[in-house]
Parts: C-alpha cells; structure tokens; sequence
C-alpha cells in the first residue's frame, strides 16, 4: 500500500509538469490552431527565469576588508550582495533563499511579454501558411531560443535550490494513519503539485466564470461566427497564447529545485508533452490534463522494482522507459481521438 | 539512362562529375595558406556529404512528394547503423552484407512504423513519427541493451564470432579486401588532393539514390504522391486509395535512411542511440528544407550546405576573428568580434536555427527556390517546371 502511495505521489509531480505543458500546447492549439513546437523552449525559459532571478538576487558588492587576509596574504576580499545591503541581513538573505517561488512574480509579465511578441511577431503570419511551414517555423524557433540561453548561461545545469524551509521531506503516510518513516515525500515535491493543480485550476475558472473566458470559448468551437458577431477574437487569442507561454514559464519556474535546468530541458519535456497531448486528445483541455497525470503516474509505475522484477521473470526487458510511448500506441490504435478528443478533431 | 528526359540527364551527370571530382573542387586553396581552413576536401567530412545526400534525398520522396512530414527520420537511420554494425560482428568486416542487412531492416521498421503513423496525417502524422522515433531512441538507449549495447554503443570487438572471417581477411571495414579507409594522396604543388576509397563507395551509391529518385519524380507512382500532395480528400473521392502509395514512400524514404545508416557504419564501424535522438532527424528536416523540398537536387545540396558549414563553422573562433577584422580600428574590431562570436565555433546551430526560420519565413523553396528566383531576374521571367512556386512547394497532405 505503502509503496503504492509513493509511485503514486512520485508520477504526480512530472505528471504535473506534463499537464500544464500539454494544457499550453492543447490551449494554443485549441484557439489558434498551430502546433507550438517551441513550447518546450518556453518551459526552459520559464526555469531559465528562477536562474536569472537568483543570479541577479546574488550580484554583489565587492569590498576588501582591511583587517583579513586571505591563504596568499592578499587583503580578503568580501561579497555582499546588494540585496543584503539593501534590505538588512535577515530580510536580504530571506529575498535569497526565497527566489525561486519570488520567480513566479518576476516571470509571468517576462512570459506573457515573450508569448504576445512569439504571436504578434512570428505566429501571426503563418496561419494561412501550411501545418508543415507553422511545426518547421517554431521548430526553428526552440533551436534559436535554446542557443541563445545556452550561450547566455553556458551549457552546464544550473542548481537552483528551493528555500531552506521546503528543502527536507514531509512524512505523508502518518497523515493517512500509517506508520512513521512508511512514506516519505520531498516537500517541494508536494508542492510543486499542489501549484499546478492551481495553476491548472485558476486557467478552467478563467475559462469558464468569465466574459473573456467565455467568448475565447466560443471562438475555440467557431471563430468565423464570433468575428462576424463583432469580436475582436485575434486580440483574444494572442492573449491567450500569452497565457499558454506563461503556463508553461511558471511550470519551468517551479520545476528548477527538481531538476537543475539546462539549455536542452524543453526539448526533453515536448516530446512527452506532445504524446500526453496526442494520448488526452488533440484540442481537449480536460483530456490534456488528465493524460498528464495519467501518463506522470504510469511512468512512475512502470520503474518501480517490482514491476521490473515482472518483467524480468518473464525474460523480458524491462519497459519504464518506454511505457509512455507503448500505452500511447494502444490507445491511438484503440481510439485514435484521444482519451477525451471530440470527434472529428483532426481525426483523419 | 535512356528512359531520362534530357534536362534529368544533365542534372544526373552534373551530379556524377560534382561527386567524382569532389577531392578537387572542396579544395581549392593550397595548403598552409590562410584560406586553407575553408578546404573541405579531406575524406571524414567528403563522405559525410553523400551519406548525409543520400538522407536528405530520401527524405525528399517522402515530404517532397507526399507533403507528409516525418519528425522520426533518424530512427532509420539508427536501425540500418545497428544492423549493419551487427553484420561486422557476426560475419566479416565486408560491407556488402552489412548495408543489404541495413537496408532491409531498416524498411522492415518503416512499414511496422508507418502502417501505424499513415492513419493519420498532418499534424498528428509528424507528432505520431516523432514519438516512434524518440521511443526507438529510449528502446536502443536502456531497454535493448543487449541488442544495442547502451549508452556505449555498439562496437566490433576482437572476441566476436565473425563467422566469415578468414586468416588473412582485413580487420577494418572492406570492399572484398579494398580497405575503406585507404585514401590515395596526390600532391600537386602546394595541393594535396584526397581520394579516399571509402568517399567513392558513398559517392556510388548516392548517384545510384538520386539515379532512383529521378526515376521515381518522373514515374507514374511519383505523380500519384503528388497528387496525394495536392489533395488527398480529391484522391479519395476519385476512388484511389492513396494509404499504400503513401506507405511506399514511406518504407522507400526510410531504406534510404537505412542505406545512409549502414555506410555511416561502414566508414566508421560503431552505432550509438544519439544518432536516432530527435534532433538528428530535426536535422534532415533542416536539410531538405534549406536545399529545397521538392525538387531533385536540393536536397543534396542543403545537406552539404549543412554539413560543409558545420565543420567549418565550428572551427572558426574569436582569434581567426580577430585575424580577419584585424584592419579595423580596434574598439570596432572588438565589437564586430564579440557579436559574431556568438554565431561561429559552439554557436554554430544558433546561426544554423536563424538561417531555418529565415529560409521558412521567406524563401519556403529552399536555396533551389531562390537559384531560380535569381535566374529567372536575368533571364525575365521564365520558368522551365524544375522548382515549383512556393505555394505548390509547401502544400501539405491535409
């Protein structure tokens, strides 16, 4: 039971960042019909934010104290960073430690800024274009964004820890009555889902309870009729694609404690997040996020010893790489829509 | 060569004489002189060029013709790379069995992936193909081990049965006894022309690949691809079933990778999971594109283009820079250096990825494209049917 829990806990934290890439991608595609191929460049970009933003945090001012020398005998030179300067000791180190969830604030106006200028300057022009030129374009697009960071932060990963207080892990299975130490769980783990269910939460709500919700909505399922009612859908729509990049940012922004980021991370997570969104159906929000966690948790699965333990039994090897990619199979030769794709949706 | 119309037959012998005398003419400067790292001539990067041609040309029958994008390419390569790399190990280092092997597997694969991947087609076509190949990529990487050797990747090592090998049989990848890494070195002058055995036999067989390609644009089978391209939903209404004409192209285009694979081994006889990953099939993609989807030669062309300027891209650095700028005041030389050094030596795919989205947003024909835009400004307009227009270029099966 135990170690159910914890496969269960384990998938759901990549589940969650497969869901709010696949919910980007399905929004783009949903409103504005192109397959974003450099969303996995915005997720990077979005990690790439925290980096930023705690480098900046640790810019420092250099000054050579006198009194000290350092092992060569030279006068010790000592950092403080600004923000300490600024702010006093306890509250500067406070801005410090916390920069990766101070990110958040910092990359949703830099990832609605980099999606409005992605549609306004680039996408725009491509919808009459074919789907091949609209996937080679962004795909050209994740290269440059990809470059760019890697000449601008160097190829190497990043470490960009979480603040001190969510560093340790949580014992989750004595809330549920089980004994101590039985399932233990990172908290920024923890919180990295709770995060997204919000995030994703707060994108249905903004859907569903308003206006603008409501008419880019009725966009989704006939653009033609909402601009000939006098809508001004194409605003809309570059708001949402807005929206998507920032989804993603704030998804890369969270995920940095996890994972260290590097250049190539985007592509990493697109490609699964392309399946998730093949394996929930193409152009469903809810079928996005449920074959995200979905898939998260198979994979967690699928890695777990017994379950290989199985496999080997059966003189066979063992599959938590590709289980992703053979239940996406099975479930397009079974039901090519997708697990929650409207009929019809790009069907043939 | 008879069946040819007479402009295919002079693009056949352009082709052929460009790649018999390709020693001479990727090496125009003499050695030492400065312009020498602009030399391309040495065998390594020549036999690139044709194995990189002979992708790039099959992938051309199959987005070119068809308009199906593949975002799995390189999954072919890498099967035929592994099958041939199998051939070494268990027969002899001939290459002969190595690329039939390699090809064959490598078709095989393309019609388990493309039975599936065919059913949809646009979009959810070049998702389907990309997803295979990266689950291809993962299945050589740790499920396979035993078939593919890891992340160290499949090598011949002295221990391996080699059933065919005979007391005196060459120990490195042969031609029945004609080593192929054996390269004759004439030195004329202050030049020294390369030919490499190895470079000849890629060089056959990527004239052997456009030979069939021609023959394929031009038959009966390659205007129904082009009709699927045009529009499919009209084939469809005609009575036409185009899912096997589609999947022909398909297992055709993916034995042309599995070919490419197999020299690849036979230069170089190991095969590692990197060369299915997905980025190297975003590079054929990148390849065909630059040179010209849809038309005959530019899909060689891009490939070289590709391949010439990454090599020597990559060997440029701030120093050379500063070399070349040396004239200029210094302030200025700095600045010039310090935004071109982005784009040269490790930043070389940042250049590669603008030149892409400049040529996709501007000249979706490729280099062909703008060759004939270009002709046609001095010649006034006319158009002999070779490049097609944009629009006709870069329609896809909806």
């Amino acid at each position: 039971m135990d170690a159910i829990l914890l496969q269960i806990l384990n998938g759901l934290d990549k589940g969650s960042a497969y869901a709010l890439i696949a919910l980007g991608l399905t929004l783009i595609f949903g409103t504005l019909g192109v397959v974003n191929f450099a969303h996995g460049a915005l997720f990077m970009l979005g990690s790439f934010c925290a980096v930023a933003l705690s480098k900046i945090f640790n810019i420092s001012k250099i000054t050579i104290d006198p009194d000290k020398v350092d092992f060569l005998g030279n006068p010790l030179k000592v950092k403080t960073p600004y923000v300490i300067e600024w702010f006093g000791e306890s509250t500067g180190a406070a801005i410090i430690d916390w920069s990766v969830p101070l990110a958040i604030l910092f990359a949703i106006p830099v990832m609605l800024l980099v999606g409005y200028v992605m549609e306004r300057g680039l996408i725009k022009h491509f919808y009459k274009r074919p789907h091949a030129d609209q996937i080679l374009v962004t795909f050209g697009l994740a290269i440059v964004i990809q470059e760019i960071i890697k000449a601008a932060f160097g190829a190497n990963p990043i470490p960009t820890p979480a603040p001190d207080v969510f560093r340790g892990s949580y014992d989750f299975g004595v809330l549920l009555g089980m004994e101590a130490n039985a399932v233990i769980y990172p908290f920024w783990r923890l919180i990295y889902f709770a995060f997204s269910t919000v995030i994703i939460a707060s994108v249905f709500a903004f859907l569903q309870f308003t206006t603008f919700g409501m008419v880019v909505r009725a966009g989704m399922a006939d653009r033609e009729t909402v601009g000939l009612l006098g809508i001004n859908i194409d605003k809309r729509f570059t708001f949402m694609f807005g929206i998507a990049a920032a989804v993603a940012g704030l998804a890369g922004v969270m995920y940095t404690p996890i994972n260290s980021p590097n250049y190539h991370m985007g592509m990493d997570f697109l490609v699964l997040s392309f399946v998730v969104v093949v394996v929930g159906g193409m152009g469903s929000l809810p079928g996005a996020v449920l074959a995200g966690f979905l898939l998260g948790v198979l994979e967690s699965f699928a890695s777990m010893n017994e379950v290989k333990g199985f496999f080997e039994a059966l003189y066979l090897p063992s599959i938590d790489q590709i289980i992703i990619y053979l239940v996406a199979i099975i479930i397009l030769l079974a039901r090519p829509r997708g697990l929650m794709g409207r009929a019809g949706v790009m069907e043939e | 060569m008879r069946h040819l119309s007479k402009s295919d037959k002079s693009t056949l012998i352009i082709v052929a004489a460009l790649a018999l005398l390709a020693p001479f003419i990727l090496n125009p400067f003499p050695e030492g002189s400065a312009l020498a790292q602009f030399n391309a001539g040495y065998p390594d990067l020549m036999q690139r060029f044709a194995i990189f041609g002979i992708l790039a040309i099959g992938f051309n029958i199959l987005f070119g013709l068809t308009g199906y994008l593949s975002f799995g390419h390189a999954a072919f390569l890498g099967v035929g790379s592994y099958s041939a790399v199998w051939m070494f190990k268990l027969l002899s280092m001939n290459i002969v069995p190595a690329i039939i092997l390699s090809v064959i597997v490598a078709g095989v694969f393309s019609l388990l992936i493309g039975f599936i991947c065919l059913r949809r087609s646009g979009i959810y076509f070049s998702i389907l193909t990309l997803m295979f190949a990266q689950m291809s990529y993962s299945l050589a990487y740790s499920v396979l081990t035993p078939l593919t050797n890891g992340e160290t990747g499949l090598q011949v090592y002295n221990d391996d049965p080699q059933y065919l090998m005979g007391p005196n049989s060459p120990t490195v990848t042969n031609l029945f006894g004609l080593e192929m890494r054996s390269t004759f070195t004439l030195d004329l002058g202050p030049w020294a022309f390369q030919f490499n055995f190895g470079y000849y036999v890629c060089a056959f067989f990527l004239l052997l690949a456009f030979y069939i390609a021609i023959r394929i644009f031009r038959s009966p089978f390659g205007l129904m691809l082009r009709a699927i391209k045009t529009n499919q939903t009209r084939l469809n209404y005609t009575g036409l079933n185009s899912r096997p004409y589609t999947l022909a192209a398909f297992v055709i285009s993916g034995m042309y990778a599995g070919l490419a694979g197999g020299l690849m081994a036979s230069m170089d006889p190991l095969a590692g999971a990197e060369r299915m990953y997905w980025t190297a099939s975003g590079e054929i993609v990148l390849m065909t594109i630059l040179g010209g989807v849809g038309t005959l030669l530019g899909p060689v062309l891009g490939a070289g283009f590709i391949k010439y300027f990454e090599n020597i891209f990559s060997k440029i650095n701030e120093t050379v820079l500063h070399g070349w700028f040396a004239f200029l005041p210094d302030g200025l030389n700095d600045a010039i250096v310090w935004v071109l050094h982005f784009f040269v030596g490790k930043g070389w795919h940042l250049t590669l990825g603008l030149l892409f989205m400049l040529i996709v947003i501007f000249l979706p024909g490729g280099l062909m494209e703008g060759w004939t835009r270009i002709r046609n400004k001095f010649r006034g307009g006319k158009d002999d049917g070779e490049a097609p227009s944009p629009t006709a270029a870069t329609t896809p099966a909806e």
